[in-house]
């Protein structure tokens, strides 16, 4: 082996180490890394009362209530279960039914999640308002849901 | 192709090439805010907003963009030791700083309005305000150290290391759960993001690509002359003392 052989396998394992210990360092800490956790991920974990944190998912649909001032109580889903939130305050622009949001706050004895912010998650797709409205009039609109295929749909009806 | 790692002959190419380059990177870029200002359609829930898009997007590709240039040049530094690399490291990292800038910036003024918050620790935003400590620290370096060829072996092993930090990025809002939205455009199944508005990106992307080879190539002149200049000053020095010792 020449000596540039030698020195581009040391940085190739070296590298390589690197990555490694990287990888098993943020496997290790998945749960830090996390931004938040889905319904599914906050049952099966049965976080107890008190402990702060921070759920995601989809506004379900037909659960958003507004209470008498500032107050909301809506359900959050990810398809596996889903987590009553109540909140008091400003709401983002983006946040409607059907919507991705990020709560951060506290389960209370009841079951019940305490938020005291809202976030609103916005998802990958990009489009017009009229492909989106031509979309949900075929009827292929998925709220929240799997985003490739409306999207090849809204390249066709371009 | 060889023929150009010649620092003599790179100035020449890069002198013939850089005009054509910058005019390029000026007509694409007026073209592409053109379309983005008055073209491109606004989107069904940001509506206007989604114009920073057009600015976020393509500075968060160059910033790793640059980073994995800087990483190759890093190698040509480490394992053949040329200069020409080093030069190329050194005027990548400022570059990709700025880029990596206003991908945070135009990322934290669409933030507010549409998430609700500047700012969030989640992996993606971390990640990416991690690559651009990495072009602080690389640019910080290349400062300290005097001697050019010390300068550039050790922001050639800084690179390195910090290239793990690239698929990280990319892979960030795959890997965990982000507030930030997964890829739009490099995805599998096709890009998620209506055509037009597909393309005045890529046409924002290309303009921001031009626009890195140009101020890189320029970059790159001026390490080369900075380094010729830095060399006769050294000899004209030793001349001078030289001659004083013989008078």
């Amino acid at each position: 082996m020449t000596r540039k052989q030698k020195r581009l396998t040391l940085i190739g394992s070296a590298v390589g180490v690197l990555a490694l210990a990287v990888g098993l360092i943020l496997f290790a800490l998945r749960d830090n890394v996390v931004f938040f956790y889905g319904p599914g991920e906050l049952v099966e974990k049965h976080v107890g009362a008190g402990t702060r944190l921070r759920i995601g998912g989809l506004v379900k649909t037909g659960t958003l209530v507004h209470l008498e001032g500032k107050s909301v109580k809506f359900e959050v889903t990810d398809g596996k279960a889903d987590v009553p939130v109540t909140y008091t305050g400003l709401l983002p622009d983006l946040f409607k039914e059907g919507q991705g949001v990020v709560a951060e706050g506290a389960l209370d004895t009841a079951g019940v999640f305490k938020a005291d912010s809202i976030l609103a998650k916005h998802d990958e797709r990009y489009m017009p308002r009229e492909v989106a409205d031509a979309l949900k009039k075929q009827g292929v609109w998925q709220e929240g849901g799997a985003a490739a295929q409306p999207a090849k749909n809204a390249g066709a009806a371009q | 192709m060889l023929k150009y790692a010649n620092p003599t002959n790179f100035l020449a190419l890069a002198g013939r090439l850089i005009p054509w380059l910058a005019a390029a990177t000026a007509l694409l870029l007026t073209a592409g805010l053109c379309l983005t200002f008055f073209v491109a359609p606004d989107d069904y829930q940001q509506g206007s907003s989604v114009k920073i898009m057009y600015l976020h997007v393509p500075s968060a590709w160059l910033s790793m963009m640059c980073y994995v240039i800087m990483t190759s040049a890093a190698l040509g530094t480490i394992v053949w030791r040329h200069p020409l690399a080093d030069a190329a490291q050194k005027a990548a990292a400022p570059l990709g700083a700025v880029f990596t800038l206003l991908c945070l910036v135009t990322g934290s003024l669409w933030g507010k309005p549409m998430w609700g918050t500047w700012w969030v620790w989640d992996a993606r935003l971390t990640s990416v305000l991690v690559l651009f400590l990495i072009y602080l620290g690389l640019i910080g370096l290349w400062q300290t150290i005097e001697e050019p060829a010390q300068a550039a072996r050790a922001a050639a092993i800084l690179t390195l290391v910090g290239v793990v930090n690239i698929p990280i990025i990319k892979f960030s809002v795959d890997w965990w759960n982000t507030l930030h939205q997964p890829a739009s455009v490099f995805k599998l199944g096709g890009p998620a993001i209506s055509g037009s508005m597909l393309w005045p990106l890529l046409i924002m992307a290309v303009a921001f690509t031009l626009l890195f080879l140009t101020l890189h190539l320029m970059a790159v002149r001026n390490e080369i002359l900075r380094r010729r200049l830095r060399r006769l000053s050294i000899d004209a020095a030793h001349a001078e003392e030289k001659s004083e010792a013989t008078a």
